[in-house]
């Protein structure tokens, strides 16, 4: 009995910190997103008199170059997800099931990426001499690089937790090593490239510093840097209403995939990182 | 031809076993399996890196086509002109601020919404918003609330019912620890995970006999999950703290660095040196933060791992 009141008491506490904690600065984002620029001066929590949904985020798109933006952005991330998730799982599996102190020595090599951060202005040197710079594909290779040691522990971590025991009989029954791979590894890594596909996707959608170093023609820019150009522009008359449409736009895609995949997120970081 | 089977000792199985599991990955033609992975590492992050430790020495600018070697100049004028110990000084106080305060909030986060009922489920979504919102995006929506007319002011002022003009993020001395703030209140769902993902592994077995032995909730988490989730401590704790001492958009959004230079934190600075053109001088700063970041974080991975346990 005393228990259950207990629980509901944490729930209770829960719930009023998760709406102080996100509801209240969320809804302060959409009021103020659907408000004119004569009722953003001061910004209120109050809901607007007069609803500009339409006109403040259509400016948003229109102005802020928003579709532009949304197409670069999809085609530096999903490269960059299939290319992490595919090449740092072939490693992973080698790394988890190899004995050998070489490829041990190797592995740890791989994953300094998640303790130390990456070179930004040599990057670009290093973009020039491949004939990158500017190029999406030249951004893809620095958010793979990236984020492939963070892919590669949690994944080799996942794999240790496999039993070997169908790789071995796929092995005997004569699949060769990629088959092997392919279709007996490949697809228990499933709920680990969920998560790791999430994580990689929040760190490069989002991404602006580097983003920023490496490319330069406003036809090329990703939404961060769209975001970015508009705030620069706009702040100075307090345009809040148009920023906070912006952002409202250019985080649904990422909110959209989360509430998506959600569920198999926590199960892959169970068996890769914290065991 | 008859081969000898070996007497099946426990030895035997030992050996066989680990000859079959060199065999299913490795050899030298497993080992290829790698080579994606590897050449896309080494091109775009060890490489840079690796001239990070020339580049640094160098005049190297885009005001000339021509890059010289000056030695230790660049870290000199640095050091002379203050921005080294500043921006240095700045982000550590920034990464060890994050780590503590995300790791705090999101350890009782995890705690609260252990057990795996459908409305925990929603409020762990919940949590993880922030995470999903940008990191720039969160700056401008920070900057908004915090603003002198911004939202918080505003409630406060309703609330007390006389005008508060407090100024969020223009004091020079406690702006800092307001972004802290504001960058922990983003990640602090990834930690929230980690550690969800950490309980996870706590055997249920043991707490039930530990909870019959009559041992209390406090005792139990104390040590039983404590302990036991030291492996999820290492990993929030680490990436946490490097995550954060590589901090640039938050800053940048909220307070480019202001005032003055009380949250230039040493992203931002490369940020204003690659503007004004000086390559070398930020790629100096760069090798400063990848050293400090090296020297900070290697000692933690092996204190937090020595201390964990094996079950």
């Amino acid at each position: 009995m005393r228990s259950r009141a207990l629980d509901a008491l944490r729930a209770t506490f829960l719930t009023l910190l998760a709406i102080a904690f996100v509801g209240v600065p969320v809804w302060a984002v959409l009021v103020n997103s659907a408000k004119s620029l004569a009722e953003v001066s001061p910004l209120t929590l109050a809901p607007p008199h007069h609803w500009n949904i339409g006109s403040n985020y259509g400016a948003a798109i229109h102005r802020g170059d928003l579709w532009h933006g949304l197409l670069n952005s999809v085609l530096v991330t999903v490269p960059t997800i299939l290319l992490v998730l595919v090449t740092s799982a072939m490693a992973a599996w080698v790394f988890a099931r190899s004995r050998s102190r070489a490829v041990r020595g190797v592995y740890y090599v791989s994953i300094i990426g998640v303790l130390v951060p990456p070179a930004v202005i040599t990057e670009i040197k290093v973009l020039t001499w491949l004939g990158l710079e500017g190029q999406h594909a030249g951004l893809v290779g620095v958010y793979s690089a990236m984020t492939m040691s963070l892919g590669i522990l949690l994944i080799t971590g996942f794999v240790k937790t496999l039993p070997i025991e169908l790789e071995e009989a796929a092995r005997l029954d004569g699949c060769s090593r990629f088959a092997t791979f392919l279709r007996i590894v490949l697809p228990l890594l499933s709920p680990i490239l969920t998560t790791c596909g999430i994580f990689v996707a929040i760190l490069t959608w989002n991404e602006f510093f580097y983003a920023f170093f490496v490319l330069e023609a406003q036809s090329k820019l990703t939404l961060p840097l769209d975001l970015f150009q508009f705030a620069s522009a706009t702040l100075y008359v307090n345009n809040w209403n148009l920023i906070f449409a912006f952002v409202v736009l250019s985080s649904l895609p990422m909110i959209v995939a989360y509430a998506l995949a959600q569920r198999r997120v926590v199960a892959g970081i169970t068996g890769g990182a914290v065991k | 031809m008859e081969t000898e089977t070996p007497v099946p000792t426990l030895s035997w199985y030992a050996t066989a076993r680990r000859r079959s599991k060199a065999r299913v990955s490795g050899g030298a033609a497993g080992f290829l399996l790698t080579t994606p992975a590897l050449v896309i590492f080494a091109v775009f992050f060890l490489l840079p890196n690796i001239l990070n430790f020339a580049f640094a020495f160098t005049d190297w600018s885009t005001y000339s086509s021509q890059v010289n070697f000056i030695g230790l100049a660049n870290f000199r004028e640095l050091w002379r002109d203050g921005s080294l110990v500043q921006s240095l000084e700045t982000t550590l106080l920034y990464g060890v601020g994050v780590m503590v305060l995300q790791n705090a909030i999101a350890l009782g986060l995890a705690l609260g919404l252990e057990r795996d009922t459908p409305w925990n489920r929603v409020l762990r979504v919940v949590f993880f918003v922030p995470l999903l919102i940008g990191p720039l995006a969160t700056g401008y929506v920070w900057r908004g609330i915090l603003a002198p007319t911004g939202i918080l002011n505003h409630t406060l002022s309703r609330v007390l019912g006389h005008g508060v003009t407090v100024q969020w993020l223009g004091s020079l001395h406690w702006t800092l620890w307001v972004v802290v703030a504001i960058h922990a209140w983003r990640w602090c769902g990834f930690s929230m995970l980690v550690y969800l993902a950490g309980l996870k592994t706590v055997p249920e077995e043991l707490l039930e006999s530990a909870r019959v032995e009559g041992a209390s909730a406090l005792r139990r988490l104390w040590h039983i999950k404590f302990p036991l989730m030291a492996p999820a401590f290492t990993f929030s704790a680490v990436v946490t703290l490097v995550g954060a001492m590589n901090t640039f958009d938050v800053v940048q959004a909220t307070t480019g660095g202001g005032p003055g230079v009380s949250t230039r934190v040493v992203d931002v600075y490369m940020f204003q040196q690659f503007g004004s053109g000086l390559l070398g001088s930020a790629t100096s700063m760069g090798l400063v933060l990848f050293l400090t970041v090296a020297a900070v974080g290697l000692p933690l991975v092996f204190i937090l791992r020595r201390r964990e346990v094996q079950l």
